[in-house]
């Protein structure tokens, strides 16, 4: 019995391939030393997740009103004031005269 | 001299008005006092600049009879919540030097009340953490004993008022994080109803989850804030109005229920529960009725929380692009600034939590994690409800535990996170929970703030309010 569990627990652990792959989906850069130490640290944290695994749950799932509803209003134009504009412009890390600056992604120049 | 250490916003608001000293006086009391303890306490990121003229403007008010209760009441602000023009970091890097460019409603309504902002405080990296030791910028330490953390992750806005360097202060709670610093440094902390209080201008973590809250030395301060921050918000459509859950009529005094099987762990300290057993027995004394109750699912509650919350991180701080604000990091191309900036700018437990929730919501696991949690959550939340037919509220400790040593759980993601065992089910079912100080735990000779957990129905917080007021006899 203690064999079998132990088994069912080498399957469910997480490698480090899976955490690149996860970094990579997230957009972030590991440091190839930290690699190891985050899928030992994610991996008992999903084995404690495993727990509401045990949850019984047969809910109905069809939708009912709750008290709380999501609220609308009219998608207005807002004219930002000039110095406004300028806070929110002056955050970016980049900026050309009144636009964001970013890298050009488009890769060959076409000739038109 | 005032004393400030014993000064209650209302007692504080009394003084101003009959001229005994003006709001500058009392800004320069506490100025002092953050002078001589932050470089320790480390509760304040920023301490600002224009406290005293924010002070002037508060005794014009005084003169010309427009002061309100918060006229003049210094006030601390969790580093998340924007206040326009000032820095905002909600201690990560990757928000360095970042200046906020609208105020938060909150922050709108307590400018108009014309309080004096003291400045921003110290917090875990984006709300993420139970101790505060996970800012970009250094550990808070609790000013009952400086070996060990404030709590967290509201810990600067809970130590800057233990340290008696700000008479108020707002935090956030995601998952117990205005009311574990509460219980840890001895203070009243409060989470509303979801929905209570517009999260517009407070940097999301879990938006699901997430509610901003008063710190505060007494039940009737922490009300007072409450009052005055709280409300529907067309810039947050998830603010609910006074009539959205309907009030219960509580004939007599309210009944105590406490879900006796949940506290039998082994986590759970035996000071901790000694002391949970004499406010009982405290509120048996004041007549109330206790009730063992049955939640049936609780247990099943922190981890349907750590499935939950990191799949909402994940998708909140995806908006870190390294193009429209914040952290550049610069490389190659776009797409290689994107990494770059993500891996400099994110610390250990945000990028933790940023895997862990791309994992749950990742198509294989989606259901298994995602899903379950989310019916998890539900059925939790019907336990409550059901609950709350038999009794008006429901009590635990706040944490397992006193204040712990730093560095003692930092290495162990999982130990840390049985932190919230008892603090999270109130932001998975939405209803409103308050902490309180209900005693101290003697621990190496020094005497150790513990917290009484309250929670009530939704839209109840005036049954947190009374209970608590009675108990703590004011």
């Amino acid at each position: 019995m203690q064999a079998l569990i132990l088994i069912a627990t080498i399957i469910i652990m997480i490698t480090v391939k899976e955490i690149e792959n996860l970094a990579n989906l997230a957009r972030i850069k590991l440091e190839e030393g930290e690699k190891q130490g985050l899928t030992k640290e994610i991996d008992s944290i999903l084995t404690y997740l495993d727990q509401i695994k045990k949850a019984t749950v047969n809910i109905d799932f069809s939708p009912k009103p709750g008290a709380v509803f999501n609220a609308f209003r009219e998608d207005t134009v807002i004219v930002t004031s000039t110095e406004d504009r300028e806070r929110i412009l002056n955050e970016a890390p980049d900026r050309e005269k009144d636009f964001i600056a970013v890298k050009k992604i488009i890769e060959q120049d076409i000739d038109l | 001299m005032i004393d400030i250490k014993n000064l209650t916003i209302k007692n504080a608001h009394e003084d101003m008005k009959s001229g005994k000293y003006s709001a500058v006086d009392l800004a320069n009391a506490y100025i002092k006092v953050v002078n001589e303890k932050n470089k320790e306490i480390n509760a304040y990121l920023e301490v600002f600049a224009d406290i005293i003229e924010q002070a002037k403007e508060a005794d014009k008010r005084f003169k010309d009879g427009t002061a309100t209760i918060l006229t003049g009441i210094p006030f601390a602000i969790k580093d998340n919540i924007l206040i326009k023009g000032r820095i905002a970091t909600a201690a990560s890097k990757i928000l360095d030097n970042y200046h906020a460019t609208y105020d938060a409603t909150v922050i709108n309504k307590l400018k108009k009340e014309g309080v004096v902002f003291i400045g921003r405080t110290n917090m875990d990296e984006f709300a993420m953490g139970g101790s505060t030791e996970n800012s970009a910028f250094g550990i808070t330490k609790n000013p009952f004993d400086t070996s060990r953390v404030a709590g967290g992750s509201s810990g600067g806005s809970a130590a800057a008022m233990a340290m008696n360097g700000a008479l108020s202060a707002l935090g956030s709670d995601t998952g117990g994080s205005i009311r574990q610093p509460a219980s840890f440094c001895g203070l009243v902390g409060l989470k509303p109803t979801y929905g209570r209080v517009s999260r517009y201008g407070v940097m999301a973590m879990g938006s699901s989850l997430d509610q901003i809250g008063p710190f505060a030395k007494t039940v009737t301060d922490a009300e007072i804030i409450y009052n005055v921050i709280k409300g529907q918000d067309i810039k947050d459509s998830t603010t609910i109005n006074d009539n959205t859950y309907s009030i219960k009529k509580i004939s007599k005094k309210p009944v105590i229920g406490v879900p006796r099987h949940f506290l039998g762990g082994d986590g759970i300290k035996k000071d901790v529960l000694d002391n949970f057993n004499e406010s009982l027995e405290k509120f048996k004394k004041l007549d109330y009725e206790v009730i063992d109750i049955a939640l049936p699912n609780i247990a099943y509650s922190l981890p349907a929380y750590y499935v939950i919350m990191p799949a909402e991180v994940s998708s909140n701080l995806s908006r870190f692009d390294s193009v429209r604000f914040g952290l550049h990091k610069d490389g190659k191309d776009g797409i290689d600034d994107y990494f770059l900036t993500r891996g400099a700018g994110f610390g250990r437990e945000a990028r933790r939590r940023i895997l862990l929730g791309t994992y749950v919501l990742s198509s294989g696991y989606y259901d298994a994690y995602y899903n379950r949690a989310n019916a998890v959550r539900r059925i939790i939340t019907e336990d409550f409800v059901k609950a709350f037919e038999k009794v008006d509220i429901i009590m635990t400790p706040t944490a397992p535990a006193p204040a712990f040593k730093i560095g003692e759980k930092i290495s162990d993601p999982v130990a840390m996170y049985l932190e919230d065992i008892f603090t999270v089910t109130a932001n998975l079912t939405g209803m409103p929970a308050m902490s309180i100080p209900s005693g101290v735990s003697k621990v190496e000779g020094k005497d150790l703030p513990l917290g009484l957990q309250m929670t009530a129905r939704h839209g109840e917080e005036r049954v947190l309010f009374s209970v608590g007021k009675e108990f703590l006899g004011e």
